[in-house]
């Protein structure tokens, strides 16, 4: 009879919360709407008519493949432990096609199953590779961009999340990476410097030229930018995995990030250029989105209103200064923006992190007498950069020889929606 | 019979139709062009600002009568005009033959409504 009585705590750690099933039932979805439509159409709006719906359908076909991958083997990859040898580096073989994981099973420590655990993360897996379109956009091979996607998510996405999340090396570390600074956008933007260097520009991309490439449809731009933003609040506010105080702080630090971020581009758009430009917003917003991502579950207030402006003001100089500076055909600004949004936050955190937020005995950063945050911080996002980088290169010299990347010279004069999909976007 | 052809500012392009319209052309047609000249048209694209030669133009074309010819290039010269560069050209040609595909009628009778 005795046994079969819990202490409380027993009881509460196998409780399921509703409240907290629910909310990430919905940031499953928000983070999903940011794939499709919201990155689709933001990068969709970007390039040429000619290429429009190559990007959509890039969107598209990776949020399936990923999908399954993840199942197949991505999720066992990243969140189970791998044995002793491996374990800092890689996940193992214990969850493929989700063996073993039961309809009323929770995720361990949390009130949540963890089967929507499974589907909350899946769609951090579809819109990290999903991201890298924007560095190759309007002048790769289908058949190449696939293989490539597919292949990164699974030795680049899958090592990286094991790393920071899954129980690998950096998590252990003690580095904060709240919902993907390092895991989404520095991997994902490292690696979209490195396809860009290696593919070579677009034809007839020229930075100073008088004839530039410039975005067909703005409004697109807009629509996607907001659907963007508005998924981000369950991307951030999501990632505590429970419907409480952290989340509400995560998503009013998403919103001050994104907003501080947005207003310093356009700002620096009008003492710079002379006029506020609506690309110009949008990529600020996006900007300041990055880089709260990882901080967002460790600063307050403050910190997300400084991490906002700091990011607005390193894109917008990546942007109009580095990358004409040294001429790498970065299409959609994948680097500038993820890449680098993502360092800055990565960083900041061990500047902003503070204990009135992580609470009493969390992490706290420099602002607040703690050096070793930042160091911690520091090396995680180096590591990411490297390992990105390096594989990133390795992936695409065996895709290359494979089957090809870059698309001819005559298909890309046409347009990648014509000689790729069959299509016509507008007739 | 002439024809009247003119590249002019997309800007202008509602009062050279009301302008037209008022000196009793009713039949014309236009299309959307780009064009390139010594002028150029700002556009800032994510922090960079470009001077761009391709300028959004209006091309519009249509064929009169002889006694219409110099009414018509009057009401766009006066209403396409701003003084600056870019304003744009009007062309004038013969044209050998006219036919109204539902009347068959010929010539100038194909030009203008009878009944008016």
């Amino acid at each position: 009879m005795n046994e079969e009585l819990y202490t409380l705590e027993q009881v509460e750690s196998v409780l399921l919360d509703s409240g907290d099933t629910a909310w990430i039932i919905v940031s499953t979805i928000l983070v999903l709407m940011m794939t499709i439509p919201g990155l689709a159409l933001f990068y969709g709006g970007l390039v040429r008519r000619k290429n429009v719906l190559s990007v959509l359908m890039q969107c598209l076909i990776l949020t399936a493949v990923i999908i399954i991958e993840w199942v197949v083997v991505g999720y066992s990859l990243a969140f189970t432990t791998g044995g002793d040898k491996i374990d800092f580096f890689i996940g193992g073989f214990d969850k493929i096609f989700l063996n073993g994981i039961g309809v009323g099973q929770l995720l361990e420590g949390y009130s949540i199953p963890e089967l929507l655990f499974v589907s909350f993360q899946g769609m951090f897996a579809v819109i990290t590779p999903a991201l890298i379109i924007g560095a190759f956009a309007e002048r790769i091979k289908f058949k190449g961009f696939l293989l490539f996607s597919v292949l990164w998510a699974l030795i680049v996405y899958n090592p990286l999340a094991h790393w920071v999340w899954g129980g690998g090396w950096i998590g252990e570390l003690g580095a904060i990476d709240f919902a993907g600074g390092t895991v989404v956008h520095i991997n994902a933007g490292v690696s979209a410097l490195v396809m860009a260097i290696l593919l070579g520009k677009r034809k007839g991309w020229n930075i100073k030229s008088e004839d530039p490439i410039t975005p067909h449809n703005i409004p697109f731009v807009v629509i996607g930018t907001a659907l963007l933003w508005m998924g981000w609040l369950g991307f951030n506010g999501g990632s505590g995995l429970a419907a409480d105080g952290i989340s509400a702080n995560a998503i009013l630090v998403t919103n001050i990030a994104a907003a501080a971020a947005a207003l310093t581009w356009t700002f620096l758009d009008k003492i710079i250029n002379k006029k506020p430009t609506v690309v110009g917003f949008c990529t600020g917003v996006v900007a300041g989105l990055v880089a709260i991502t990882p901080a967002a579950g460790s600063t307050g207030v403050l910190g997300a209103f400084v991490i906002g402006i700091i990011s607005g003001l390193v894109c917008f100089w990546m942007v109009a200064y580095v990358k004409p500076r040294f001429e790498y055909d970065d299409s959609l600004d994948a680097f500038g923006v993820h890449g680098v949004g993502g360092i800055i936050g990565s960083i900041l955190i061990g500047v902003f992190a503070t204990q009135a937020i992580t609470g009493e005995g969390g992490a706290q950063g420099t602002l607040y007498g703690n050096w070793s945050q930042l160091w911690v911080q520091f090396i995680a996002t180096l590591a990411t950069v490297l390992f990105s980088a390096l594989m990133t290169w390795l992936l695409f010299k065996i895709v290359d020889k494979l089957v090809g990347i870059r698309i001819s010279s005559k298909s890309e004069s046409v347009g990648l929606d014509i000689s790729e999909h069959g299509e016509i976007a507008y007739e | 019979m002439k024809k009247i052809e003119a590249i002019i500012r997309k800007s202008k392009f509602d009062e050279v139709r009301k302008a037209l319209h008022n000196a009793d052309i009713d039949f014309l047609s236009w299309w959307e062009v780009k064009g390139q000249g010594t002028a150029t048209q700002g556009l800032i694209f994510r922090g960079i600002a470009y001077d761009v030669n391709a300028i959004d133009r209006i091309f519009l074309s249509f064929v009169v009568r002889e006694i219409n010819v110099q009414k018509s290039v009057d009401a766009i010269l006066k209403s396409a005009f701003t003084g600056e560069s870019g304003d744009g050209r009007i062309f004038v040609y013969t044209i050998d033959q006219s036919i109204r595909i539902r009347t068959g009628d010929r010539g100038d009778e194909s030009l203008y409504d009878k009944q008016k």
